[in-house]
């Protein structure tokens, strides 16, 4: 082991004490929530009678649990279709040669640049026409796929080695068994990756939702949360209850894979 | 893909008069919209109930929609051809609807335009354009004044003695106004919030009280760019900058240092009620405005039933049946003792019972004499007010200097208006 | 021959693939964003009728001094947060890479914020710049006995003051894609620049930045793109979300979100819009070119 160095000390020091304000306003909100509705404007961060009634008010006042149920299956959903196609798209476009590709490419990168804001009405006018109002279909339709995983996609396959892909064509595979056996598991690190993207982007996505669903049942958390809050009005206390709730399943994830997630993303800052 | 939109709408459609052929004999279903409160949306439940009761042949569909995004909300479904049949809408937006072509008159046959114009308090013919009723409200609300009694003997006052006077008003906020010993604000004398109703405060009670007047009397023109218009904001920036009673944004906003017991007064409207009431140890009174020079003034809002362009033939007819019960005196009385907002029927709301009622009271007494501003475009001429405030605090700009301003850009806003 | 039937058979498959996709992107991106486009040239509440305008959104829009102001705020919070958010990263990876002890964990702290909504956090950062006493960061300043501070009522102050919460929360992000570019670079270098002697600055400058191109490279573009679409937080953060005072903090997206859904004036929105797509489009134009410079 090496000895540790005085300036090795005092750095991890800083970076230990810049972690701990980090993570300041995140307590801030926990500790608001355990307060009761006197205390809640005082600023002492420890509250002085930790209560949990908050909790239980936001769960007895509004439908929460079917809320949580509806982001869940929205942002599973969603994430599952947007890592198939982006998938499927980047690796056509990385690995086959036909006329038209650069062209398709190009076209979908630039839904990138595309504000969500400039798409809201005519989305809705499409899902008025169709059938698709306050519907979980409705929700999901616009995150279906992502120009964004296209593109990360993309770069993944670009660097599967074509004779592996050749092989499988000797031993007899169809073109999207090729795909779906032999290139895609080689990719499992970038899939995690855009999961992670697919699944929290979806999980806080709130124009949208707000728009499509008119019944309560059928609402996200985010839009839930936003439902808490009246004419002029806003109960602090619940809506830091709420994003507690909102944010607790988060943390738990991503303590529980941190080592996934952290590797996923580094690699898309590697290929990036 | 305009036109596909409505071959695929067309299409639809078709297959919907199909199947609403098979089940014509059953129910017409309407849809009614309002924003999510929880006790608003309680009474309207109730009151569907009653409606269905006796009417089984209509059935009433209730979407309420985050208060925030209310406006969005029908802002997408109103192309599309979808949402209410029966919309709340605040009484301020009904420009831009009639506009927009929007709603529709209600129908002269259930709706009486003299016996309105008699029953309902005389702001809210606001409603009436070119002699024929677009909306109708089942309540309406005013502003008071919200005293903590607490503060106030903190403070050596009488708690049941809040101020009638705005003179009572500084000399009060002046005694439970408490500072640390750097200075900083512990105790606002009176929570001050532009975002909130400060601005409807200054602009239809604070200056007619200073002797002005805030529009024409055809709405076309501001009027308030004057010298008693002037006295007026310049009273209100004092509370701030010279009797130091108050700061704006003060614990974010006006709601939040009343509720939290650091704020002796406050200026706020029927609705906060419920706020207020949930907050453990908040003992508060509520009085009418305080008076200047003898004048008194009110500022009253309301939100307004109206039938939606998009109903027709049986559907109008159950809309209108709809709108017509939910403006009953039955309706505003539940929704009185439910939601806490007063009837818009002048004869329920001058009752001795409601008068002297120790929370509606204030409210009702404030009815009496309140205007109920004409707005083009009420977000934006809020708006106005702000910045106005803003720069008289912020940049140091001279009052008359920055009521002249306001006066200018609201008179845009004013012109925009066909 | 055979060649040529690979090569039709491959072209086949890649359209069989993409059939479905094409669809979706084409129906749900393209469509309703021409759409968007052409209703910049068109004056529209929503309900009435559209109608065509030709140019005079974008004349209202030079003409409006609140609009250029919109565009100066979204160009100083770009400008403002950019090299501060990438400095602050940069520096904190750097140390970060080379702790050994506690290295998950400090990553971990650097990282949680990330996974929070604007929204609920916004209301945290409000109360810290509250005055004193209540104000956690007014009440530091007056332990230093410094002068206290407006914060977010001030028309000066308030816009860094939302871009602190901004830079915030996105520093986990960062933080991580500089330590996977510090992991990339081989230990070997550093240890052939310490034979050939080379201190710690001369390694940073001369082996760490350059190596570290494509990691800044990549936030530069996905920091600036976050930072143009700011919305959440500034509406969060003033007073009744209006992006004061004085539309001292108002951004792009809010001025387009106030335009559509407050005033309902759906043209004038869209011509917003169609500015703030050009700005995007030529930062990536920007992209392209500092990518192809890559060594």
């Amino acid at each position: 082991m090496k000895p540790l160095r005085p300036g090795r000390i005092v750095a991890f020091t800083l970076l230990l004490m810049g972690g701990i304000v980090m993570i300041m306003p995140l307590l801030f909100m926990l500790a608001t929530s355990l307060k009761t509705s006197s205390e809640v404007y005082e600023l002492h961060l420890l509250p002085r009678e930790p209560t949990l009634d908050n909790y239980l008010e936001i769960l007895t006042r509004s439908p929460f649990g079917r809320w949580f149920l509806v982001s869940f299956s929205v942002a599973s959903l969603t994430t599952a279709s947007v890592l198939f196609f982006d998938s499927l798209i980047g690796y056509t476009l990385a690995k086959f040669r036909f006329r038209g590709r650069t062209f398709v490419f190009i076209a979908i990168m630039s839904t990138l640049m595309i504000p969500t804001e400039m798409l809201v009405i005519p989305w809705y006018v499409m899902a008025k026409s169709l059938g698709w109002l306050d519907t979980l279909w409705g929700v999901m339709f616009p995150g279906m796929m992502s120009g964004f995983g296209v593109f990360l996609m993309r770069q993944f396959f670009l660097g599967v080695p074509d004779e592996l892909l050749d092989a499988a064509r000797m031993d007899g595979l169809n073109e999207f068994q090729i795909f779906w056996q032999v290139a895609l598991p080689l990719v499992t690190p970038a899939l995690s990756a855009l999961a992670i993207f697919a699944f929290l982007g979806n999980w806080t996505a709130f124009l949208w939702p707000l728009i499509v669903t008119s019944s309560p049942s059928l609402y996200t958390v985010p839009v839930g949360l936003a439902s808490l809050s009246g004419e002029f009005q806003t109960d602090w206390e619940m809506i830091m209850t709420g994003s507690s709730i909102a944010t607790i399943p988060t943390l738990l994830v991503f303590i529980l894979l941190q080592r996934n997630i952290i590797s996923g993303i580094m690699l898309t800052g590697l290929k990036g | 893909m305009r036109r596909l939109y409505q071959g695929l709408t067309r299409a639809a459609l078709a297959l919907t008069l199909l199947a609403g052929a098979a089940v014509r004999a059953q129910a017409v279903e309407i849809e009614y919209w309002q924003y999510t409160f929880k006790q608003r949306v309680e009474t309207i439940d109730e009151l569907i109930k009653q409606f269905q009761k006796a009417n089984p042949d209509i059935t009433v569909k209730h979407v309420n929609v985050p208060y925030d995004n209310y406006r969005t909300r029908i802002a997408a479904a109103i192309p599309a051809g979808e949402g209410p049949d029966v919309v709340q809408l605040f009484y301020g937006w009904l420009t831009d609807y009639i506009d927009a072509k929007l709603l529709q008159p209600l129908p002269a046959a259930s709706f009486d335009t003299a016996a309105i114009d008699r029953d309902f308090f005389p702001f809210v013919q606001g409603m009436k354009v070119g002699g024929q009723y677009y909306a109708l409200p089942t309540a309406v609300r005013s502003l008071a004044l919200f005293w903590n009694r607490k503060v106030f003997k903190d403070a050596g006052l009488d708690p049941a003695k809040p101020p009638t006077t705005l003179a009572e008003l500084v000399d009060i906020a002046r005694k439970t106004t408490k500072r640390d010993a750097a200075g900083n604000l512990l105790t606002a004398g009176i929570a001050l919030d532009t975002a909130g109703q400060d601005v409807q405060w200054i602009r239809q009670v604070l200056i007619p009280e200073f002797g002005g007047t805030p529009y024409s009397a055809d709405g076309k023109k501001v009027t308030y760019n004057t010298p008693s218009g002037v006295a007026a904001v310049q009273w209100y920036a004092d509370l701030i900058a010279k009797e130091k009673v108050s700061e704006l944004g003060f614990l974010t906003d006006g709601v939040t240092a009343f509720r939290s017991g650091r704020a002796a007064m406050t200026i706020d409207g029927s609705f906060r009620l419920g706020a207020f009431d949930g907050q453990k140890g908040l003992d508060y009174g509520v009085t009418e405005l305080p008076s200047h020079d003898g004048r008194q003034s009110n500022f009253a809002s309301y939100w307004a039933n109206g039938i939606t362009a998009k109903a027709k033939g049986e559907k109008l007819a159950a809309a209108a049946k709809f709108l017509a019960f939910i403006t009953t005196p039955a309706a505003m009385q539940l929704w009185m003792e439910k939601v806490g907002e007063l009837p818009a029927r002048v004869a329920l709301a001058q009752t001795d019972a409601v008068k002297t009622h120790p929370t509606y009271g204030a409210f009702v007494r404030g009815l009496a004499y309140s205007v109920a501003t004409d707005f083009v475009d009420e977000s934006s001429q809020r708006k106005v007010m702000m910045d106005m405030m803003d720069r008289i605090i912020i940049k140091q700009t001279p009052v008359a200097e920055a009521v002249g301003i306001a006066a200018k850009e609201e008179q845009v806003i004013l012109d925009t208006r066909k | 021959m055979s060649g040529l039937t690979i090569a039709r058979r491959q072209a086949v498959w890649a359209w069989i693939f993409l059939a479905l996709p094409l669809a979706y992107f084409s129906l749900v991106r393209f469509w309703p964003a021409l759409d968007a486009f052409s209703l910049s040239l068109s004056k529209w509440n929503l309900v009435g009728p559209r109608r065509y305008v030709g140019l005079a959104n974008y004349e209202r829009m030079a003409a409006d001094p609140v609009f250029w102001q919109v565009l100066a705020n979204t160009f100083e919070y770009l400008l403002l947060g950019l090299p501060v958010s990438l400095a602050l990263s940069f520096l904190v990876a750097y140390h970060l890479d080379r702790v050994q002890t506690g290295h998950g964990l400090l990553r971990a702290l650097y990282f949680l914020p990330h996974l929070t909504t604007a929204t609920a956090l916004a209301w945290v950062w409000r109360w810290f710049y509250q005055p004193a006493p209540v104000g956690l960061f007014n009440n530091w300043l007056s332990v230093f006995g410094i002068a206290q501070q407006p914060f977010l009522r001030s028309t000066f102050q308030a816009l860094p003051a939302i871009l602190v919460p901004a830079i915030w929360a996105a520093l986990g992000f960062q933080i991580v894609i500089f330590l996977a570019g510090l992991k990339a670079i081989p230990r070997s270098y550093y240890e052939a620049a310490e034979i050939d002697g080379a201190g710690s600055p001369q390694i940073l400058r001369e082996i760490t930045l350059p190596l570290l191109l494509p990691s800044f490279v990549f936030l530069l573009i996905t920091t600036s793109i976050g930072l143009l679409r700011i919305f959440d937080l500034v509406y969060n953060m003033t007073a009744g979300g209006d992006g004061g005072p004085l539309n001292a903090t108002k951004p792009l997206v809010l001025s387009i979100y106030q335009s559509a859904f407050a005033r309902m004036d759906m043209g004038y929105a869209s011509a917003q819009t169609v500015v703030l797509f050009v700005i995007l489009l030529l930062l990536s134009l920007l992209q392209m070119r500092l990518l192809r410079a890559r060594p």
